[in-house]
């Protein structure tokens, strides 16, 4: 990969990339719109896993070996990619997970063992179940209280309820970044610093920003930050949380094991110093050093240049879907990025999604884990096409038309 | 005709179909057509739901035969319970509970039965043989 001067920012080369792209489904050329699920994978990452296990494979951090101390620094300098991709202050804070869910159950359990009965937690109305149940499961186990920040009909955080919510009780505000419904972009500095300004500490769940957006957690001053790899065109069951390091040396550890130690006898356990002191057991060593291939993929463009392609689509399908009749918009803020979700009165979303899928078109229907959203809307679901920068202009109008074919069917 | 040959029906009618879209829009015209279970009916014992769309079955038995009546919020998921009571409908227990629905598999549409899809029919099927079971 080249690391100075970026690549020019073409989709369809860009497209050449991803051996997924080019399937029929059903007969007909594949349309990828479920982007928000999952993201296809570029062949350079695909190549570098092809590599890892038919040449360096080898357990880490134990082998006096060769191949072990290959695959050792190729884990290791991924970290230190992704430490500097994130710009963290040291790899030390960069944790590898499962992935988000599994970042943020660690942050709930661990930090979770510092906060005391009657701590408060703040997370808001357009969570995915990920980023609301393991704080339900510490509110019980520690008898703090769970607070959630209302949000309005366009899809945009309620920010005066949410300083109203704040007080010296809140100990942690846990939101996401960009809504995997909704499409919102929450302005997560301003969330940032009202909560430091009463002492509390700030996760922000990125399972659907990284993918999209620069992220400088140093600029943010987020105390968490969580994201998977998949999203972002690496492996699945591979993620990170970024903490920051004085945080994560207080914090106990989360699961115990093989890695994660210094010393064990049956008396004591000494614990193994930063990152490793949260990853017990081998790893997803593979995965780790892809997601560091994907990211380093990304990295070849300028991030402005993806987003601002992607805006231009969503934009593009926003439009095109408004002129429907009977056509409901889920997520109108001003500030969204490339996720449009609808619903269509007298129109169930599963029906839409299965007469889609047989067009060769992959949209995700349903509630996208974010039943409390559903809830406020008073909606069973909605139909999302969530765009990556690999998606184009053409295949939106192939979509539209798939959309109306498939209103005039069940209508 | 056996409930075997309410199957064999259904197969030869699908088999007309060149293209995915005419089959759906068939099953769509099924679940359009299909008797509404009443309001009242719709409670929460006779509701099966799924992550993806609900069903609701009631199912009675009379004169040593089962009738089923259901309904779903989503059309598709309508339509192919519209097929599942073609079949099923005035059989006796013993016939329903060992009877074996290829014709789901044969004309391409398991996909919909499959637990995974979680749209609530792989549970109705289920649900449809314990009613039956418990009848006989």
């Amino acid at each position: 990969m080249e690391a100075q001067g970026k690549r020019k920012f073409s989709v369809r080369e860009i497209r050449e990339d991803f051996p997924a792209l080019r399937q029929l489904i059903y007969g007909k050329n594949l349309i990828y719109f479920d982007n928000g699920a999952t993201s296809q994978k570029p062949q350079y990452v695909l190549d570098a896993i092809n590599r890892y296990y038919s040449k360096n494979n080898a357990n880490i951090h134990r082998g006096v070996h060769h191949l072990s101390q290959q695959a050792t620094s190729d884990y290791e300098d991924s970290r230190k990619f992704i430490a500097s991709y994130l710009n963290a202050n040291s790899s030390d804070e960069i944790i590898f997970t499962k992935g988000t869910t599994d970042g943020i159950n660690l942050v709930a359990y661990s930090y979770g063992e510092l906060l005391k009965e009657g701590d408060e937690i703040i997370i808001s109305t357009m969570e995915h179940h990920s980023n609301i149940v393991p704080w339900q499961m510490l509110c019980q186990r520690k008898k703090c209280v769970l607070k959630v920040i209302p949000i309005t009909k366009k899809g945009d955080l309620m920010m005066d309820e949410y300083e109203k919510l704040l007080s010296s009780k809140t100990k942690l505000v846990a939101v996401t970044h960009i809504s995997n419904t909704l499409g919102t972009i929450n302005p997560i500095k301003e969330i940032i610093e009202k909560a430091h300004a009463v002492g509390a500490k700030v996760l922000i769940d990125g399972a659907q920003s990284i993918q999209h957006k620069k992220i400088d957690v140093r600029e943010l001053d987020c105390d968490f930050f969580v994201f998977s790899s998949h999203k972002v065109f690496g492996p699945t069951g591979i993620g990170v949380l970024y903490g920051k390091e004085h945080l994560l040396e207080k914090m106990p550890p989360y699961q115990g094991g093989g890695d994660m130690i210094k010393k064990v006898t049956f008396e004591k356990t000494t614990y193994n110093e930063l990152p490793y002191k949260f990853e017990a057991g081998t790893p997803h060593i593979a995965g780790g050093i892809c997601l560091g291939k994907a990211l380093e993929y990304v990295n070849q463009f300028n991030i402005e240049d993806i987003e601002k392609h992607e805006m231009m689509l969503a934009d593009y399908a926003q439009d095109l879907l408004s002129t429907f009749e009977d056509m409901n918009i889920i997520g109108e803020s001003k500030r969204k990025t490339s996720v449009v979700s609808f619903i269509i009165d007298d129109v169930h979303p599963f029906d839409l999604g299965t007469l889609l899928d047989k067009q060769g078109i992959a949209v995700r229907t349903g509630h996208h884990c974010t039943q409390p959203l559903m809830d406020f809307y008073k909606i069973p679901g909605t139909v999302r096409a969530s765009f990556a920068f690999y998606n184009t202009k053409e295949e939106i109008d192939v979509f539209i038309a798939a959309v109306e074919k498939g209103i005039s069917m069940l209508k | 005709m056996t409930l075997e040959d309410k199957q064999q029906n259904i197969i030869e009618e699908f088999s007309m179909f060149d293209d995915w879209m005419q089959k759906y829009e068939y099953i769509i015209e099924l679940g359009k057509d299909l008797p509404k279970i009443d309001e009242n009916k719709k409670t929460d014992e006779r509701l099966i739901q799924g992550c993806q769309s609900n069903v609701w079955l009631d199912s009675s038995f009379e004169n040593g035969k089962m009738t089923y009546k259901a309904d779903s919020d989503a059309i598709i998921t309508k339509g192919i319970i519209g097929l599942l009571i073609q079949v099923l409908n005035e059989e006796k227990p013993e016939e329903i509970v060992k009877s074996d629905l290829h014709f789901i598999n044969d004309i391409g549409l398991h996909e919909h039965l499959s637990p995974t899809r979680s749209n609530g029919l792989a549970s109705m099927v289920k649900k449809m043989k314990m009613d039956a079971l418990k009848a006989i």
